[in-house]
């Protein structure tokens, strides 16, 4: 602090404290919703206040679901929202750093262009090419499985520079002494530069969970059987019910068991997680 | 660049492979056809396809309804982002007059960087409910109609605040780090000299702070451009009456809804220039950003 001004101080804290009631009003309404029975939202507004339905309804929600609203038991949405997070999170980070690795400790034709070639995913979001996209995936099979699920999303220019300035920061010495005494190449990568990278794999993890966790157009468009469901992709087929049929406890309690696996972790691994994104986007 | 290296020529294609495959297969090729749709026009029963040249691209510009899409787009990136970078920015500047429990409401202001869009979507679609939700309420009671579902401009609103509700937390961490490399010893100086808090900041934090928000602004709109599909998928779906209709969300609609392969296939190649337009603008911005 440059000088003591206690009334800036003040309003800075209020400033703050309004900042995180702002932040999660919605979330908390959304927690208190879910502990309510249907009938609170028949009429009038929604409760300020918790109700005693909590139970309840997540039971309902992890064990049954809400068949007339298209949503199975999440229990298995859930799973299937870990394996597509955890695949893309581990896939994009396996395929990056062995890309990142032939580009920068070996000199082949065509390097460049390889480089490049990977580049370019940073300037096609799925967003953009979805319909020529989808039919590529339509095409090989893939719909409805964990592979069209994750294999499609898993490329990672971003993943890849990131490991490549890492690399790069490494001493050549290293290299030479572990050549010196005899390692190949498969053997400097594994016990000298992933040892070397571990916070910056473990700080990628973190970003890459949470994104994979999220996602949502792509879920959304080759899943229709829902043994495939993915929770986020869910909800919006539940909420679609509700102007209906105002299930909104329930859609409300799936909304904070969506929340939850991601929110936990960003706040379990705060730090990881602040590098993480400052780092992917140099 | 290293100057030690492996001598296989074999063994780095390997490495390379699954990169590569995946890139060709679910990148590069789909772009390639989306560029090619754009040049044909099928018939109404996607039986017969020919080649048209640029006719797509013309019919885009005559398309009252993508001009619209286009507006609405510049609109919506515009009040997020500006939304979302103003709060970020106050409360950056609250944590780094060094308060106590700084690192408390840190923890507090980051964490719904983790809320999915859709999530995100969803419970503003819940907040704003006409008939049961809280702000309806609150706003009937100053005299508002609030309905979104036959307003545009609330409709818009909605949008605009889940879809910055959600930004905050990013612009948020990237001010303070950007205020953290602000030498305090410049704001001292300034102290000195007698320049009060309003005029440091306009003379020396705002402009140090460039860097920052033009990597944020640039951030921002690459987001509400294609990250915020969710938001406006889960909540109003483009409308009422195509007011919160953006230009990802038109590809989406034209292409799969209406099933117009060729005018979605022209909007797809439009909106991969903005990305390489705007992709090139950040990471030239990124070069220039090592000298401060």
């Amino acid at each position: 602090m440059v000088e003591n001004r206690p009334l800036l101080t003040f309003l800075a804290h209020g400033a703050l404290i309004l900042g995180v009631i702002v932040v999660a009003f919605p979330v908390y309404l959304a927690l208190i919703a879910s502990t309510h029975p249907v009938s609170a939202f028949s009429s009038g507004v929604i409760p300020l206040l918790p109700g005693r339905e909590m139970a309840a309804n997540y039971a309902t929600m992890l064990g049954q679901g809400i068949s007339t609203a298209g949503a199975p038991p999440l229990w298995g949405l859930l799973g299937n929202s870990l394996v597509m997070a955890l695949a893309i999170a581990l896939g994009k980070i396996a395929i990056s750093i062995t890309s990142a690795f032939a580009i920068v400790y070996f000199r082949f034709p065509l390097r460049n262009l390889a480089f490049w070639a990977i580049f370019i995913t940073l300037m096609l979001p799925v967003e953009v090419r979805i319909v020529p996209t989808f039919k590529v995936v339509a095409d090989l099979g893939m719909l409805n499985s964990y592979a069209g699920l994750t294999i499609p999303l898993i490329a990672s220019a971003t993943a890849t520079f990131l490991f490549r300035q890492v690399f790069l920061t490494i001493p050549d010495e290293l290299l030479e002494a572990a050549r010196i005494d005899g390692a190949g190449p498969l053997r400097f990568f594994r016990d000298i530069l992933l040892p070397l990278s571990r916070t910056n794999i473990a700080a990628l993890f973190v970003i890459l969970f949470i994104y994979g966790w999220n996602q949502y157009l792509w879920p959304l468009l080759i899943t229709t059987d829902e043994r495939f469901y993915t929770i986020v992709a869910a909800i919006k087929r539940m909420a679609e019910t509700a102007d209906a049929e105002p299930y909104w406890n329930l859609i409300m309690a799936s909304a904070v068991l969506a929340m939850l696996p991601p929110v936990l972790v960003v706040i379990a691994m705060q730090r990881l997680f602040v590098k993480g994104l400052i780092e992917t986007e140099k | 660049m290293k100057r030690t290296i492996f001598g296989n020529q074999l063994l780095p294609w390997l490495l390379l492979a699954p990169q590569l495959a995946i890139t060709a297969v679910f990148f590069l090729w789909p772009a390639g056809q989306a560029v090619w749709q754009s040049f044909l026009r099928q018939d109404a029963f996607g039986l017969k396809t020919s080649f048209v040249g640029l006719t797509n691209y013309a019919a885009l510009l005559g398309d009252a309804k993508y001009l619209n899409a286009v507006q609405v787009t510049v609109v919506f990136s515009i009040a997020v982002a500006a939304l979302s970078m103003g709060v970020a920015l106050m409360l950056a500047l609250a944590v780094d007059r060094g308060l106590r429990g700084a690192r408390a409401y840190t923890t507090l202001l980051v964490w719904p960087y983790a809320v999915a869009p859709a999530v995100a979507g969803v419970m503003w679609w819940f907040l704003f409910n006409p008939t049961i939700g809280i702000l309806p309420y609150a706003l009937r009671a100053v005299g508002y109609d609030w309905n979104h579902g036959l307003q545009p401009r609330d409709a818009m609103t909605l949008v605009v605040i889940a879809a910055s509700w959600k930004q905050i937390s990013y612009n948020f961490l990237f001010f303070v780090a950007g205020l953290q490399a602000i030498p305090g010893s410049l704001r001292e100086a300034a102290a000195i000299d007698g320049a009060g808090p309003a005029r440091r900041f306009a003379t020396i934090t705002f402009p140090l702070l460039s860097p920052t928000t033009f990597f944020l602004l640039v951030v921002n709109v690459v987001y509400t451009m294609f990250d915020t599909f969710a938001v406006i998928h889960a909540t109003t779906q483009g409308g009422p009456m195509q007011s919160t209709t953006i230009l990802v969300y038109k590809v989406f609609d034209d292409g799969f809804l209406g099933l117009n392969l060729g005018a979605s296939g022209a909007q797809s190649v439009v909106l991969m220039g903005i990305v390489i337009v705007l992709t090139v603008v950040q990471f030239r911005f990124i070069e220039r950003r090592v000298e401060y």
